[in-house]
């Protein structure tokens, strides 16, 4: 601080002083030297100004990623968006405006954000440990410029009324200190703050913010997620183990090492779900048995919504459920071939459509698509579900014979059957049918293909991040710094007791030589008598009172009032108010 | 009661509760209207120079500091309008008294029959807990319908501190309406139950917090908009304009910008560490619901948008050359997102957080 001392006397009377926060940069080149540029850039970098432009950047940068379809959501739908938008989409694509929240200029962002804290929080705590351990600052010299201030005369002499002073503001649980002989003319000074709890809880809030990113951070880059359907009703397609090859998708931190994930293994058992009169579901219910380790005993557990399954390095999610019918096909040699496979529901009444490959049939293979409904109409002739509990369950498909292509390499939904065998005629349609439970329709060739049924199948998540269960105490802790910050006040109170000539003599004011001696230091002492008999002369001293407090002066101005009223020993009436 | 009585209960009480806040608008109407008009008499600069000198005025503007609490009076003089000077014509005086007398009346009536619209709106909204048999915030409509109440009963909590700012009612009561209007019509659903996501105790905290955040951070977003209007007022009027146009005329009789600014900025401290909270009750539901405490839902995007923004506005309010307008501004944009996430992100946008109930 270089500012000339005329100022220095005014910035200790703003609310600033009763703060950490970084003095605003100084315009303007601070030197030609390498190292004072550098300076000066970490001094904007960690100002209040940039931390504000930096939180205003990171809330647009999030904008988008809302607007646009993002890839680790739905890449189905940036797909549809880059088809339909051919000359923007391209270069959003480039931007990383579809997978905004893993783009290097949203990383930079909060890189520079985490800098800028970091960098202001450090010498914001230094601030603060030294305030916490120093008595309140001197009083500045113009009490009544201050946005609190107040005077009056009181008896006693200033040593006195400033030792009653600071007995009643002690009281009241103020940090004070009384300053004898500080100034010239007897003047005795009374320093009071109260509040340091609020920069404490602002500086935890903001320790807080930094420690959220970096445990944020790091559970990213060591943490994986992943889903799997399986089918309920036990055996092969109800199991499921913890290794890459079997999820069907599976998202790893950059830090995953593939190769050992948490040995754990779970097999659906049985799902159930209920339903409301109106068709709402009201819960899913998945039964699992699970081990969890390389061996170890088997375990039972219900998967509910809302309710998953947390073992010590892996949490298991039931998210979604679904129906498999069951189809079987009998090929002409005698050969049969049965399959449950996965419908996708297409509405609340878990209209489903899928398909089903059978690709070691002979003499061809044989394709099925079409409609599922749990439970079935067919209004216009076409097959819906009324109800999404498997009460008369019926399929609507086609069958095909030809070849499925699936000996081609190239990767196929399970979902449908490939439209390019189809359109290029290898997969003929052959057969288009409704069918019932048991129902079966036998196609030219000899071949039949029957609806057994159905089973449920339900997706389940396992999910693995180290550090979260370090979140919850830092967002506690930036919760309660929060409280602490915006509750609480920090307030600083001053007292100048100037002694007042003329109205005071020795005679009067036995106990107290020297009162006006001034300029040398002494203890303070309380035992001084307060009545001094009738008369004007037990008004010796005038009491200047001054307050500053950070934010929210409103509020401060009436404690101030209070405050000072009761040291003061009387209740300042509202006339006395008025007369101010 | 069965539950379909109680439910149709609740709905006519929701729209009595309209109808009384309407009541209760125009009469605030009328208290504005016949308020006293030289609320303008004075402005800030001159109170407060009389006792600040301008070197420190200087300095404490640099540093956000509050203006105008000069002196110890007993009322913060500046919670109230400045004092009107007496006017030299009796009869003008005269007609000042009766004037201000009817104001007062009508304001005192405004804030009766708001509680009581309040309270007919807090039945509402229990009766429709009641009639489903959970919380009574779970969809858009019950949402909205509590936002509305806690914008009420938020601003009654204002007046208890700052009783002079009573014939603002008109300025809060406006967009309850509106938001209860859109709540009745659009966004209106039957009496049902919820979708298993939603089956948590889970929806009563972080709803509640959020619904709670939200009524509160309207009531600033309503003191800042008139802070944003009487402030140009000062200007336009200090460059001697006449005719100054509508949304700005209303300066005329609003409150000081200290005291408007005061109350934006208490009110959203109040709310931030209510919408904070709801934030994380939230995080640590999707981790429950959807298997990740955050994954960039576009309800969560907004939500971070608007605490970030609503942090920027705490933050700017204490850094130097931010207080003020700009500040100001960083609050209506808050609650711009706050409007956007709710409106169009529910509607428009899909994504996990599909609770609306609108089919
Ligand atoms: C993620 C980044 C940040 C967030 C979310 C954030 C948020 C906030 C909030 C909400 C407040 C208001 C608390 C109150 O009114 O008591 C605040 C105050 C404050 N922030 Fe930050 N902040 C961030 C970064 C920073 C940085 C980088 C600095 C360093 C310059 C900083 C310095 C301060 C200071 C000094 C205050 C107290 C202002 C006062 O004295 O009243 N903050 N911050």
């Amino acid at each position: 601080m270089t500012a000339p001392p005329e100022e220095t006397v005014t910035a200790e009377t703003t609310p600033a002083a009763l703060s950490t926060q970084p003095a605003p940069a100084p315009p303007g080149p601070a030197g030609r030297s390498l190292w004072g540029r550098a300076r000066q850039l970490w001094r904007r970098l960690t100002s209040m100004r940039t931390a504000l432009v930096l939180l205003f950047l990171l809330a647009l940068a999030a904008v988008p990623g809302s607007l646009l379809p993002q890839r680790p959501l739905n890449p189905t739908k940036v797909d549809q968006y880059l088809a339909q938008h051919r000359t923007i989409g391209p270069w959003l694509d480039r931007a990383r405006a579809f997978d905004v929240f893993a783009s290097p200029w949203f990383a930079a962002i909060y890189l520079l954000l985490f800098i800028s804290l970091v960098g202001c929080l450090g010498p914001r705590i230094r601030i603060h440990v030294r305030a916490l351990r120093q008595p309140p600052p001197r009083a500045p010299r113009h009490l009544s410029r201050l946005p609190e201030s107040t005077s009056y005369a009181g008896p006693d002499d200033p040593t006195v009324a400033a030792a009653r002073a600071a007995a009643g503001l002690r009281k009241g649980r103020w940090r004070v200190r009384v300053r004898v002989g500080d100034e010239a003319g007897g003047v005795v000074t009374v320093s009071a703050e109260k509040g340091y709890l609020r920069e404490t809880g602002n500086l935890i809030f903001h320790i807080a913010v930094t420690l959220l990113l970096v445990v944020v951070a790091i559970g990213k880059l060591w943490s994986y997620s992943g889903t799997i359907l399986v089918q309920a009703g036990g055996g092969q397609s109800s199991s499921f183990c913890n290794v890459v090859q079997q999820y069907d998708s599976f998202r790893p931190g950059p830090m995953v090492n593939g190769s050992d994930l948490a040995p754990f293994c779970t097999t659906l058992e049985s799902f159930t779900a209920t339903y409301d009169s109106d068709g709402t579901a009201r819960q899913f219910t998945g039964q699992i048995t699970y081990t969890d380790g390389i061996s170890g005993p088997t375990h039972s557990d219900a998967l509910r919504v809302n309710h998953p399954l947390r073992l010590e390095g892996l949490r298991l999610y039931l998210l979604g459920h679904g129906y498999s019918p069951i189809f079987t096909v009998r090929d002409p040699s005698g050969r049969t071939f049965t399959q449950a496979v996965p419908f996708l529901p297409q509405d609340g009444n878990f209209t489903s459509q899928g398909a089903a490959k059978f690709a070691d049939a002979r003499p061809r293979e044989v394709g099925i698509d079409g409609v599922f409904a749990p439970t079935a109409t067919f209004p216009n002739g076409i097959l819906t579900s009324t109800w999404p509990a498997a009460d008369s369950p019926a399929v609507a498909i086609f069958v095909y014979e030809g070849s499925l292509g699936l000996d081609s390499g190239a990767p196929q939904s399970v979902y449908s059957l490939d439209q390019q065998q189809i359109a290029s005629g290898a997969l003929k349609k052959v057969a288009s049918v409704n069918l019932q439970p048991g129902g079966s329709v036998r196609l030219k060739d000899g071949t039949t293909v029957r609806f057994d049924g159905v089973k449920q199948w339900a997706n389940l998540q396992i999910a693995h991040d180290p550090t979260q269960g370090y979140l919850l105490p830092v967002a506690g802790l930036l919760v309660l710094g929060l409280l602490l910050s915006i509750r609480i006040r920090r307030r600083r109170i001053w007292l100048r007791c100037t002694p007042m000539a003329g109205l005071t003599s020795p005679a009067e004011t036995p106990g107290t030589p020297g009162a006006r001696t001034g300029g040398e230091r002494r203890t303070v002492s309380e035992d001084h008598p307060r009545e001094e008999g009738p008369g004007p002369a037990r008004r010796t001293t005038a009491v200047e009172a001054g307050g500053l407090a950070r934010t929210d002066a409103g509020v401060f101005g009436e404690e101030f009032e209070r405050v000072v009223a009761g040291l003061r020993g009387t209740p300042a009436t509202a006339a006395e108010r008025e007369a101010e | 009661m069965s539950t379909s009585d109680l439910a149709h209960l609740s709905d006519s009480l929701f729209t009595l509760a309209i109808a009384v806040y309407s009541v209760a608008l125009v009469s605030f109407c009328g208290e504005y209207a016949f308020g006293r008009k030289g609320r303008v008499g004075q402005t800030v600069s001159a109170r407060s120079s009389a006792t600040t000198t301008p070197a420190v005025e200087r300095a404490m503007a640099e540093v956000g500091a509050p203006r105008g609490g000069s002196t110890s009076t007993g009322t913060r003089a500046d919670d109230a309008e400045p004092r009107e000077p007496r006017s030299a014509d009796p009869s003008a005086e005269h007609a000042r008294r009766t004037n201000g007398a009817l104001a007062s009346t009508f304001g005192r009536a405004g804030i009766t029959i708001c509680i009581l619209g309040a309270l007919l709106h807090a039945v509402s909204i229990s009766l429709r807990g009641a009639a489903v048999d959970r919380v009574p915030w779970g969809n858009m409509y019950e949402f909205a319908s509590v936002v509305g109440l806690v914008g009420v009963l938020s601003f009654l909590a204002v007046l208890i501190r700052q009783p002079r700012l009573r014939y603002l009612g008109v300025f809060v009561l406006f967009p309850v309406l509106v938001v209860m209007f859109l709540a009745g019509t659009v966004l209106y659903a039957r009496a049902n139950q919820l979708v298993p996501a939603l089956h948590s105790y889970w929806l009563a905290i972080h709803v509640s917090a959020a619904a709670t955040g939200t009524g509160i951070l309207m009531v600033s977003a309503v003191a800042t908009g008139l802070y944003l209007i009487r402030t140009r007022f000062d200007r336009l009027q200090a460059a001697g304009r006449q005719d100054i146009p509508f949304p700005v005329s209303l300066g005329r009789r609003l409150p000081l910008p200290d005291s408007l600014d005061r109350m934006a900025y208490r009110t959203a401290a109040f709310a931030f560490p209510i919408y904070t909270f709801g934030i994380i009750c939230g995080a640590i539901w999707a981790e429950a619901a959807w298997g990740r405490y955050w994954g960039w839902d576009p309800k969560e995007t907004w939500a971070f948008i608007s605490w970030v923004v609503y942090a920027a506005y705490l933050h700017a309010r204490a850094t130097a050359g931010w207080r003020g307008k700009k500040a100001a501004w960083i609050n209506v944009f808050g609650f711009a997102s706050m409007i956007f996430n709710f409106f169009v992100v529910n509607i428009v946008v899909s994504g996990l957080h599909s609770y609306a109930g609108l089919n």
